[in-house]
């Protein structure tokens, strides 16, 4: 049996509600108390940014455990803990993509110029690297042959890709009727997003090496590589905005006596069109970053070729590789590291911009689901 | 009045028929394509199979050859897959469950910014800052846990290694552990929730007893859909990890994986070495594809239970 016993009024001014819980400072202390702890830490082992940051914040979470279990108790405390572990956690994602651009920024922008933007490296040997080094000259030569082979190879991809996809999509919404057909194409559209880029490049190389000879490589077999990457980004992109396009419209239209197929590009795709819109946009946005199926399938040249179905073709991420694996002249790699950054940085704004167009269009033009 | 809707009588029921068939052309032109990517795989890479073995790379006929590659393969996933399913799943919850909920979605736009920046810049900044950071790191590593097999040194001077390939990787697919983990934990039915919290659950007590017991199928096949990408990244691999045979030590430059070793040799090769590297991203392209399948049949499975839509 439990002895009964009358407490007697807590002598101090908290109530029993807030009786046992850290004030709303505690943690902040606990914060400022491992950052100078930290710092003096540090300090022993010979002082440096990163090492104060890792043993401050090893000390916080260490601390805010102990702090919270000797006043609030073990459930609290190790919620705490946790708490802070998942904080930390998302801190060291940011990390890298805090690094990344930093990292292109600061060695882009140097060698950004309008020389960069509108020449190509036709004519670059490594005698003219060596010699702007040597004289301190502007370092010559530039990406304009990769633009060009970037635009037009992603250009081809879109033009394949968007038309199939927007009618497998529209196959799949609105005529299959759940059978084993829609459900092995959705299966399969769902496995095809995991295919290796490297594996599409094969396939496109392959596939017209049988037919043209092995070796060929030109833009388009590139084109091709990056549809087999494009198609179930669209698929499945459109197949959400159909979805929600509401069974109303339809219904008015069938009511109206209009048919199937003018309901669905009269009706339903116009509806849907702002959400196919960003769905293309962020697939063009995936693709246009694809180093290794563009390699296998257009080569890389120096020059520029505006040719898609004859001769090698550059993009910018093969520009990119290239200039950093093999330096136009091996023994100052520094003008061709300065290409690809400033490549590099031409590339990443094309890719956020293509993510910003995608997310205006979406919120902009965000169909009206009729709620 | 003739309204363009409505017009036509015979025309529109033939349109019907050509619009519905073009569809179902396109449906079935998706399963010709995946079809065609392992037939013309499969053909390319028949000499591989047939020739004499002595004429392949090595000499020892092609699994010989293949199987170091494999292996390495699957270490660099590995590793990545070890440091970003904890973050990925950390960054999830924070950003479903901790972050205060207007800046909830702001920063699921900012992971997904990961996602957006090119693998062959992940690679270029993998050899120009990763790299170099980490050569302390490893000849610490070397001296100091030397005894370990994964850790034997001598140290690579340059960082050009296949822990530092991995790390790169992983920060490559934490966006897709991430975004995916966040949407089947948004998903947890919020009466779970609430009912855990007003039992006197603290936060961390209702998500491991309302939100990871939902999310559970979810998340390992979103790690699996991670380990499918892991798999068959390239560039980061090709310029990161300076490649050689295959060795336990992570912090000596070595190992190879089959991806990059395509990339890397694939500009220069003709003939039987074609049909080879061919045959390789055969090999990666059934790796993948049974992981991806395996994915994929989770979350299906999950669907049809989880009652969430």
């Amino acid at each position: 049996m439990p002895q009964l016993t009358t407490t007697s009024p807590a002598p101090v001014k908290r109530n029993s509600l807030t009786k046992n819980q850290l004030p709303g400072w505690a943690n902040w202390a606990v914060l400022a108390g491992s950052l100078i702890l930290g710092a003096a830490l540090s300090t022993l082992i010979g002082f440096n940014v990163i090492a104060w940051a890792l043993i401050s914040a090893a000390l916080f979470v260490i601390a805010g455990y102990f702090v919270t279990l000797s006043v609030e108790g073990g459930r609290k405390a190790k919620d705490r803990f946790v708490t802070n572990i998942i904080v930390a956690a998302f801190i060291v994602a940011l990390l890298p993509l805090v690094s990344v651009i930093w990292t292109v920024l600061a060695k882009g922008i140097p060698g950004l110029s309008m020389g960069f933007l509108t020449t190509s490296m036709n004519g670059m040997t490594g005698a003219v690297d060596n010699a702007s080094v040597q004289n301190g000259t502007e370092v010559l030569g530039g990406a304009y042959h990769a633009i060009v082979g970037t635009v037009l190879i992603t250009l081809w991809a879109t033009i394949i890709s968007v038309p199939i996809g927007l009618l497998a999509a529209v196959y799949l919404v609105e005529y299959s009727k759940g059978g084993a057909l829609s459900r092995a194409i959705t299966f399969f559209v769902d496995v095809m997003t995991g295919i290796p880029s490297i594996v599409a490049g094969l396939f496109a190389a392959a596939f017209f090496g049988l037919m043209f000879g092995p070796g060929t490589r030109t833009g388009f077999i590139a084109a091709v590589a990056l549809t087999v990457l494009m198609i179930p980004v669209v698929i499945r992109s459109t197949e959400e905005m159909l979805k929600i396009v509401p069974n109303e419209l339809r219904e008015a239209a069938y009511a109206l006596g209009v048919r199937k197929w003018r309901t669905i590009i009269k009706v339903v795709v116009p509806t849907a069109i702002s959400g196919i819109a960003s769905g293309v946009t962020l697939a063009i946005a995936r693709v246009i970053g694809e180093t290794a199926p563009i390699l296998v399938t257009a080569g890389f040249v120096n020059s520029i070729n505006w040719n898609v179905f004859s001769g090698w073709m550059a993009t910018l991420p093969t520009f990119i590789y290239r200039q950093l694996m093999n330096p136009t002249s091996p023994t100052n790699v520094d003008p061709s590291a300065q290409r690809a950054w400033a490549a590099a940085l031409i590339l990443i704004v094309f890719v956020m911009l293509l993510n910003l167009i995608a997310r205006l269009i979406a919120r902009i033009f965000a169909p009206k689901t009729g709620r | 009045m003739s309204n363009t809707l409505t017009e036509g009588g015979a025309k529109g029921r033939a349109g019907d028929k050509v619009f519905s068939g073009l569809t179902l052309f396109a449906g079935c032109l998706i399963l010709v394509v995946l079809f065609a990517v392992a037939a013309f795989l499969i053909l390319q890479a028949m000499p591989t199979f047939a020739a004499d073995p002595a004429k392949i790379t090595g000499g020892e006929g092609f699994w010989v050859y293949i199987w170091p590659i494999v292996i390495g393969t699957l270490i660099a996933a590995v590793i990545a897959l070890l440091i970003a399913t904890p973050v990925g799943i950390g960054v999830a919850l924070f950003i479903s469950h901790f972050a205060p909920r207007k800046m909830a979605q702001g920063l699921g736009y900012v992971v997904d910014l990961l996602a957006a920046i090119p693998s062959v810049v992940y690679g270029a900044w993998g050899i120009a800052v990763l790299a170099p950071a980490l050569v302390p790191v490893y000849g610490w590593l070397a001296e100091n846990a030397g005894w370990i097999p994964i850790f034997q040194g001598p140290a690579s001077q340059t960082g050009k290694t296949m822990l530092t390939a991995g790390i790169v990787l992983s920060v490559m697919i934490l966006p897709i552990i991430t975004s995916l983990s966040r949407e089947i934990f948004l998903q947890t039915p919020k009466l779970h929730e609430e009912a855990a919290l007003a039992m006197g659950a603290t936060r961390w007590e209702m998500i491991r007893m309302a939100v990871f017991p939902f999310a559970r199928a979810g998340v390992i096949s979103a790690v699996m859909l991670g380990l499918g990408r892991a798999l068959g990244e390239t560039m980061a691999v090709a310029l990161v990890l300076s490649s050689g045979a295959l060795i336990p030590s992570l912090i000596k430059s070595g190992n190879q994986t089959i991806a990059a070793e395509i990339a890397l040799n694939f500009p220069e090769a003709f003939g039987l070495r074609l049909s080879e590297l061919i045959a390789a991203g055969l090999i990666l392209f059934v790796i993948t594809l049974a992981v991806n399948m395996i994915a994929r049949w989770i979350i299906s499975r999950h669907k049809e239970f989880s009652g969430a839509n």
